[in-house]
């Protein structure tokens, strides 16, 4: 196996008391793209998210990142190595302040105080919480926290940022905002758009979001059987 | 300079030198008062310094950490007895004694610790996990005659010496407790604005979120534990000194480990001052109500679990929590 890969996840599996929630699945990621990850409820995406960053371990398969075995190790191993993720339920450090918050992530890389409060001002203007980086992360709102989530994330210069759900349980308008912060990170990166779908802990399909939203598996995941999408 | 961005650190803030030259009158003071204080007071004074200290100790696992022990009669107890045991068998100078004491503290703390949170056992299962760990000694105390059984240990009294850490009079103790206060309070407050200490917090505030930041949270509970049964075990050295007496049940039981406890708790846990606040409070109410209510032997304990359940239902945040609110509404209302 070539070892310059980005991240690859070759035929990995995970059950539950014998009730498989990942079976089989590989993905490739290449540097420099967004991947999407999509799935109906319960199909395995949060499971995949564990898998890779150490906090589930699985039973089967392996997860390579630039070449090296991630199965094993522990989750700030893992996020030294450059790969960090949000929750999908947000879990800030609600006592401590904003800017308390993204400095822990910035503290991945420097021990340093005042390098850590710059880099952690830089992050909390950039992700446009400045003006309650010294409230408690308590009393953000819940479009906030997920800023916040965000932020920490990146405070640990990732090479590979995995978001779970960022939008999950916002309004429409606040999923805007956070699409516009994402696009801004896209956009600082220079990245490209790949979707991958996986149902019931299987992959089904994986392209360019056009493609893989015209499949018929994915439609029949979704939508049942005998849906169709209506083109134009 | 970026918007909204104070010009001075919000991490790593100092302190104003008004603020030093208060703290630094209230010390100078500090060292007039045992002369000017009948030795009862001052006996009372050495128990809120002695207790700061150790509540500090508890303050950094429990309160820092977030890893809530409910056995630090443990590191006391190990504290006291080795020390004593030394001084008694060998005629170790406490104060060597007091360096194994630390020593065996920790490493006792270690082996609980790893036991604990190599399996990620934290809330109630790690604290009764300590509770446990204190009673196995409580129980080898006891029944152990070569380390005086349930009858527990005399330490002789052979004249002020301090190179033997005995004295007559209480004054050496006043200065001895102050200063090892004064220095736990320091290494504390050093250490909030460290990065181990915003990495204690966050292991306290979410576990999982704080490994997903590559915080390594075993390495860190590890630490906190190691400096948390360190400053206790000192602590039981300079108690077994100045009491000049340890049994089983004021080191090891359970009612010692409350006592270490209740005070940052009360005081505000998480805080620099919250084990010193606590203290002051706690402190010369237990020893007044048991002077009152001789007879009755129980009282203060009756009336710490009052204060605790007052304390829990209105001020979760201790009294510094209290504070910090008041402070806040006042800036406020101000500007």
């Amino acid at each position: 196996m070539e070892s310059n890969r980005f991240l690859s996840v070759l035929n990995v599996s995970k059950s539950f008391r014998g009730l498989a929630a990942i079976s089989n699945v590989s993905l490739e990621l290449n540097p420099g793209e967004i991947l999407g990850l999509i799935g109906p409820n319960g199909a395995g995406k949060t499971t995949l998210f564990n898998l890779i960053t150490g906090f589930l371990r699985a039973d089967s398969g392996e997860i390579e990142f630039l070449g090296k075995n991630l199965v094993g190790l522990e989750p700030h191993q893992i996020c030294k190595m450059g790969i960090t993720r949000t929750f999908q339920i947000v879990k800030p450090f609600s006592h401590l302040s904003t800017l308390e918050n993204v400095a822990v992530g910035c503290y991945n890389r420097t021990a340093d105080l005042k390098e850590a409060e710059e880099k952690a001002w830089e992050i909390v203007q950039f992700v446009g919480l400045n003006k309650k980086a010294l409230d408690p992360a308590s009393s953000l709102t819940t479009p906030d926290r997920k800023r916040l989530e965000l932020a920490r994330a990146l405070a640990t210069v990732p090479r590979l940022l995995l978001l779970d759900e960022v939008m999950s349980g916002l309004n429409p308008t606040e999923e805007h905002e956070i699409i516009d912060l994402v696009r801004k990170i896209r956009e600082a990166m220079g990245l490209s758009d790949r979707i991958v779908v996986i149902h019931h802990g299987v992959c089904i399909a994986d392209g360019d979001p056009r493609t893989v939203g015209e499949d018929n598996s994915v439609i029949e995941a979704y939508l049942g059987k005998g849906a169709y999408l209506a083109k134009d | 300079m970026r918007e909204h961005q104070p010009q001075e650190s919000c991490l790593g803030r100092g302190l104003s030198w008004q603020k030093w030259l208060i703290i630094g009158l209230i010390v100078a003071a500090l060292h007039f008062l045992p002369w000017t204080f009948p030795p009862q007071y001052v006996h009372i004074m050495i128990m809120i310094f002695l207790f700061t200290i150790m509540g500090q100790g508890w303050n950094i696992l429990g309160g820092y950490a977030g890893q809530f022990s409910f056995g630090h009669s443990l590191f006391f107890g190990l504290g006291a007895y080795t020390s004593t045991l030394m001084f008694v068998h060998w005629g170790l100078s406490p104060w060597i004694g007091m360096v194994f004491s630390c020593f065996i503290g920790i490493m006792m703390g270690l082996f609980v610790g790893y036991l604990s949170f190599r399996f990620g056992l934290s809330g109630p299962f790690f604290a009764l996990i300590m509770l446990a760990f204190a009673e196995v000694f409580h129980m080898i105390s006891i029944s152990w005659k070569a380390v005086g059984a349930a009858l527990g240990l005399l330490i002789p009294l052979k004249g002020t010496s301090i190179a033997l850490m005995q004295f007559v009079d209480k004054k050496p103790f006043y200065f001895i407790t102050l200063w090892m206060m004064i220095g736990a309070l320091y290494l504390v407050w050093r250490m909030e604005k460290t990065r181990m200490g915003l990495y204690f917090l966050a292991v306290r505030e979410d576990n999982d979120a704080a490994e997903a930041l590559g915080v390594n949270t075993l390495k860190y509970k590890m630490v906190a534990m190691t400096l948390s049964a360190g400053l206790t075990s000192i602590g039981g050295t300079i108690y077994a000194q100045y009491l000049l007496y340890i049994d089983p049940d004021i080191t090891f039981g359970v009612m010692n480990s409350i006592e270490i406890l209740i005070r940052p708790i009360i005081g505000g846990p998480g805080t620099v001052l919250g084990p010193l606040l606590g203290s002051l409070v706690l402190t010369p109410l237990a020893e007044f109500t048991r002077l009152a209510f001789q007879s009755y032997g129980g009282v203060y304990l009756m009336i710490y679990g009052a204060i605790l359940v007052g304390v829990i239902m209105f001020l979760p945040d201790g009294i510094m929590g209290l504070a910090k609110r008041v402070f806040y509404k006042m800036r406020k209302e101000v500007g």
